[in-house]
């Protein structure tokens, strides 16, 4: 046939109206171009503005437009009318769900507050739902942090003030060397992307330390295969490496860092907190006078090396553990699985790249000490970590381990290394503490969740036991500064520490796969006491999908999704920031919903109002907020000080401005954001920079100045373990004693995970991750994301697949200490040897989702979940310990230790549970765009 | 059958990043997402959330590991899509001349309205870059967003393949491999671009940048400044602090 070209229209029309606003489908919050035709939804990009994806947007975010309409969605409020976990619901008016659960709560408040535990899980309005708490007057709040990556943002505040991801970020623009710790392809998502693809185009290195080559480890440059939970022991090594060579930055160490404070060696009970002055402040020698003076004096030169009446500096300390041979290469290279040349060529290049490598920034600035420098010195080595350290026993102490590392070479806040975002840095002890107080028909004390810095904030009753139905900081856990959502289900079921009435739970999938012992706590959900009523009596859910979680509450108040909803991404809670700039963002209703939903925040306003909540009625008892649109605007934290930053006053005004009616509309007409940048000389150097510190009061981020050291040394947790020593009058029960001595170590320190007790008869790893195109579950029913991901083998290692003979189409029944499943399998040779793995969540209940419930995910998918208990297997002691960090809490997924068998192939993976009643309609066969079928 | 147009000078292609592409799929679902909205019929989902659920898809990322001779097993993220090869088979195969090369920039294109989905071009195709829309019975394949590309409604720096502008880690890149000055071509040229199964003789426009080396032996250690063994923590430190 000859050459013959039809004519093409090569500039269709391409929408009627782009609405800009903030991408929900994970929690990375990228601004969003969303193009309308015809009143819907047609296409989803990123906003090339925006300060979080500039333009950029992942799998999840262009496949917003089938979770929109998802035929998941929830339609309608709902009460239950058959026995918990049959599905049986009956949809009811809002008024008639509101007068519920107004019914339940009013009694409750007015007598036993803490008889209500709200519990958000994939909440982005954290200083929106604690303050509703808060007002309520119950102690029992958190979201999901403790199950999440507590470790890793608790770990950063205690050590420098920041973590990773919403805390701060690699200098992407100057670092040479980047280092990722662990599986972090579920946060930062987008960012983290950005920047690895910068670097490595400008042909700086990657190096990844994760038992699992995939993902950011696949681009790499160098792969470590660590065995899991021992990341802090290598860590610890290099450090050994880098004091015994010297390669550490002595005058950022002594400038900037508790490393030349003086530890007080006199028995009592100040042994092995730091000398103070009679006004509290640090007390360091002067290298210059040989005399202590506080820290912040003008001039001071403090000496790293100096030893006064006795007491010798944390540095001398700090040189003394890691130097000692425990922390040779040779000797932690089999636990770690990383031969010892390798950790010590890592160590090598780190050094070479931090000194030999140095930058510097021709940016005057001027320090809290009132001295000015004519440059910015940076090290250009950066690293990043989230989960993967975090959920184990010992990450707590891990996440220490490796912000250490990286203030020992002087990379934090220099150039090329690691920078805060607004509103961080901000020291723990800038952080509120925690509060427990109840009072019945009144508020709560204060906020909920903060930074304990000794036992005096631990939450205790008068008797001693935890005030919180989580047991968030009681001397099981002292730092759970996220509380432990995984405990209130099994807590509140035993009735330790007390019984509750009612459970709140918000988009928290705690019957299948955000729980651990998944059975049990279906079990526990629907348990009934002897008096053939529920042991948890009362549970209220709020979800705008028909996830597991839907069938186990008694009332549900169905969500929107997020593109028919106000939300704010607030500087007050888990902002968006860059480390340029401090930025906020919105949501607003790009499509109103179609079903009779209603955002949960608008909800619990209203709720709130019925209640009459303090902050929540104006002086005659009628609702404050017509609406969260409404509270966003109007709202005031502290005078001038509201949810959103940008736009305050006449619109002038970022940070701190009165209410401005027009803000919403302003946020909407700049593309769903606002920003305001950093200046030039407070870019680097942020916690001691006078030029940072008075910015920062300015937008209202700190009230003054708060210049303050990095705790290479810990004072809070030595606080702690002198009261394990027997000091103070508020003392751990004795069988908890020796794990504290242990724990609350106030140097980074290692010990084995607690999983690896088991590894005699189990002794293989399992993990789990989430793939970079599917975080959060909420994702995982999209038609398009399930094509890419509608299943998870289990990925085994050479080593094990031919230990056992295995064969591709094989399944596997893999044992815990707690319980069985039997899986397909799959080979995966970039593993470590002593390690097996799958996809986190993609396995589905069986009726949820409004999936068939012959799907893949729910026939061949499966959790991990079921072979993970909330309790460490008996000891023998007569006691259940928690399988957490004893720091935190923070849930210990990744010590999970199994062991494997091959089986034949199967039809079903196991356990199988029975069939759930959907709640929502079955969805169309086919999706044929406009014509459904 | 049908034949090919003489050949261009303009030549639009990607250029495809395998050091960089973690394997995230955002191209995939950015892809669908556009071309289920734009040139000619949406991309159907058939099954869409039931046992074996089967989309057109035509940008798909293929994972896959490598054992080099020495060092651990590598993982390489493989996006594919259509090649918009200067001989391409599936446009000399096609019967109704529904299939074709554009002669101005080289894109393959199938005018779907003189598609009979007879599947031919499918067959033809050595990439398996082409799928048949199960819905609608045309054939579909990437068009290098040829709605995009020129579209005088979209801002000129929108106005390249949907892939490439929300490609997280920029590990795609849009432009005309056919102008050796062209920033894509000094790429190819810089980085040792190669085609994908050059042995076929189908000439693919897009080109793939090859991961750099990986896993480099360990550095040299770092050197003690003191014998800590002989001369104890107190040795070390007066070594230490003695320049400071």
């Amino acid at each position: 046939m000859t050459y013959r070209q039809p004519v093409l229209d090569t500039s269709p029309h391409v929408s009627d109206e782009v609405r800009k606003t903030t991408c929900y489908m994970c929690a990375c919050r990228c601004g969003i171009n969303v193009h309308m035709k015809g009143g819907k939804v047609a296409y989803i990009e990123g906003n090339r503005d925006h300060p979080v994806n500039k333009g950029v947007l992942c799998a999840k975010g262009s496949s917003g437009i089938m979770q929109v309409t998802a035929p998941s969605r929830l339609r309608a409020p709902l009460k239950r009318v058959g026995p918990r976990g049959s599905g049986e619901f009956q949809e009811i008016s809002w008024e008639e769900a509101m007068t519920i659960a107004t019914d339940w709560l009013a009694p409750l408040r007015k007598t036993a507050p803490e008889k209500l535990a709200f519990f958000t899980g994939r909440d982005q309005s954290q200083s929106f739902t604690s303050w509703w708490a808060q007002s309520y007057g119950t102690p029992n709040y958190a979201a999901h942090g403790g199950f999440c990556s507590v470790n890793m943002a608790a770990g950063g505040i205690y050590t420098m003030g920041g973590a990773f991801w919403e805390f701060g970020q690699p200098d992407w623009d100057h670092t040479k060397l980047f280092i990722l710790f662990g599986v972090a392809e579920d946060h930062d998502s987008n960012p983290i992307k950005m920047g690895i693809g910068k670097i490595k185009t400008r042909g700086a290195k990657v190096v990844g330390i994760n038992p699992i080559r995939s993902g950011y480890n696949a681009v790499a440059d160098d792969w470590y295969g660590v065995t899991p939970g021992a990341d802090g022991l290598m860590i610890l090594a290099i450090i050994h490496e880098l004091l015994k060579a010297g390669k550490v930055d002595l005058d950022y160490l002594a400038m900037w860092t508790n490393s030349a404070g003086l530890v007080n060696s006199e028995e009592g009970p100040e042994k092995g907190l730091l000398l103070r002055d009679s006004d509290g402040k640090m007390l360091v020698i002067d290298r210059t006078t040989g005399q202590p003076a506080p820290f912040d004096q003008k001039g001071v030169r403090p000496d790293l090396g100096a030893v006064w009446q006795g007491h010798r500096t944390v540095f001398q300390h700090m040189a003394e553990k890691y130097l000692s041979p425990d922390y040779a290469p040779e000797k932690v290279a089999a636990r770690v699985g990383i031969a010892a040349e390798r950790i010590k060529g890592l160590a090598a290049e780190i050094a070479r790249v931090a000194f030999d490598e140095a930058i510097e920034l021709q940016q005057p600035w001027t320090d809290f000490r009132g001295e000015r420098h004519e440059t910015m010195v940076g090290r250009p080595v950066s690293m990043h970590s989230m989960r993967g350290i975090s959920a184990h026993s010992n990450g707590f102490q891990t996440a220490r381990a490796l912000h250490v590392l990286q203030i020992l070479i002087g990379s934090v806040e220099t150039p090329g290394g690691f920078r805060f975002k607004p509103p961080y840095p901000k020291p723990f002890d800038a952080h509120p503490v925690p509060h427990c107080k109840v009072t019945p028909g009144a508020p709560l004390d204060g906020p909920h969740l903060g930074y304990p810095r000794g036992p005096e904030n631990l939450a205790l009753k008068e008797d001693g036991s935890p005030a919180r139905i989580d047991k968030a900081f009681s001397w099981e856990n002292p730092l759970s500064a996220h509380g432990l959502m995984h405990m209130v289900i099994s807590n509140a079921h035993a009735g330790v520490p007390y019984k509750i009435d009612t459970l709140l739970l918000y988009m928290a999938n705690m019957a299948w796969n955000s729980t651990m012992n998944t059975r049990q706590v279906i079990e526990m959900l629907t348990d009934k006491g002897e008096d053939g009523e529920y042991v948890i009596p009362r549970i209220i859910y709020s979800d705008a999908y028909s996830s597991e979680m839907v069938a186990y509450a008694d009332l549900i108040l169905p969500d929107t999704t997020y593109l028919e909803r106000h939300d704010c991404i607030s500087l007050l809670d888990r902002p968006i920031c860059e480390a340029d700039g401090a930025a906020d963002a919105i949501r607003w209703p790009v499509i109103e919903p179609d079903r009779d939903v209603r955002g949960f925040q608008s909800v619990m306003l209203d709720l709130g109002a019925r209640l009459g909540l303090p902050g929540m009625v104006k002086d005659d008892g009628t609702p404050k907020y017509a609406d969260y649109a409404d509270y966003i605007v109007n709202h005031e934290r502290r005078p001038g000080v509201g949810p959103l930053a940008g736009f305050r006053g006449n619109g002038d005004s970022f940070g701190r401005g009165a209410v401005n009616p027009d803000q919403l509309k302003r946020y909407i007409d700049n593309g769903g954001f606002a920003i305001n940048h950093v200046p030039h000389e407070a870019q680097y150097y942020k916690p001691w920079n006078a030029g940072y510190q008075d910015w920062a009061v300015s937008i209202g981020l700190y009230d003054k100045p708060l210049p303050y050291l990095f705790s290479v040394y810990s004072e809070p947790m030595r606080r702690f373990q002198l009261a394990a020593e027997g000091h103070g009058t508020r003392q751990p029960p004795e069988h908890l004693r020796a794990q504290l001595k242990m724990a609350m170590d106030p140097l980074p320190a290692w010990y084995a995970p607690f999983g690896d007790a088991e590894a005699a008869e189990y002794p293989i790893h399992a993990l789990t991750q989430r793939p970079m195109a599917m975080y959060h579950s909420w994702g995982t029913q999209n038609a398009w994301l399930r094509q890419i991901h509608g299943r998870n083998p289990l990925y085994l290692p050479t080593a094990i697949w031919k230990q056992h003979g295995f064969s591709d189409g094989d399944w596997a029944r893999v044992t815990s200490p707690h319980g069985n499943i039997t899986v397909p399998v799959a080979l995966m040779a970039g593993l470590n040897e002593h390690t097996i793995w799958t996809w986190n969540a993609i396995g589905k209940r069986k009726g949820a989702w409004a999936l068939d419930a012959d799907a893949p995910e729910a026939t061949k998918g499966f959790l991990l979940n079921h072979l993970i208990h909330e309790l460490l297997p008996p000891k023998g002691d007569g006691l259940r310990w928690a399988n957490s960090d004893p720091v935190t809490g923070q849930a210990a997924w990744f010590d999970l230790r199994v062991k494997i068998e091959r089986v034949e192939p199967q039809e079903q993976t196991l356990p199988d549970f029975p069939v759930i009643k959907s709640p929502v309609p079955k969805a169309p066969r086919n999706r044929l765009w406009g014509g459904e079928k | 059958m049908t034949e090919l147009p003489p050949k261009s000078k303009k030549k639009l292609g990607l250029v495809i990043d395998l050091d960089i592409c973690v394997g995230c799929h955002a191209c995939v679902t950015s892809c669908k997402g556009w071309n289920t909205e734009n040139y000619g019929v949406p991309l159907s989902d058939m099954d869409a959330y039931g046992a074996d659920p089967s989309g057109t898809f035509l940008n798909r990322v293929h994972s896959f590991e490598v054992q080099p001779p020495a060092g651990p097993a590598q993982t390489i993220h493989f996006p594919k899509s259509c090649l918009h090869c200067e001989d391409a088979p599936c446009v000399t195969v096609c019967p109704t001349g529904a299939s074709y090369k554009r002669a101005e920039d080289g894109i393959v294109l199938v005018n779907e309205s003189a598609c009979i989905g007879c599947g031919l071009c499918a067959w033809a195709c050595p990439y398996g870059a082409r799928e048949l829309d199960q819905a609608a019975g045309v054939m579909k394949k990437c068009t290098l967003c040829v709605d995009r590309i020129y579209n005088q409604n979209l801002p000129e720096v929108d106005r390249v393949p949907a892939c490439v502008r929300t490609c997280p880690a920029n590990a795609r890149h849009f432009g005309d491999l056919g102008d050796p000055d062209s920033a894509v071509s000094v790429m190819v040229a810089e980085r040792g671009g190669m085609d994908l199964m050059p042995e076929l003789g189908t000439k693919p426009i897009n080109k793939y940048l090859p991961p750099r080396l990986k896993d480099r032996p360990a550095a040299k250690p770092v050197t003690a400044i003191a014998d800590i063994e002989a001369t104890g923590i107190a040795g070390w430190l007066d070594r230490l602090l003695e320049k400071f």
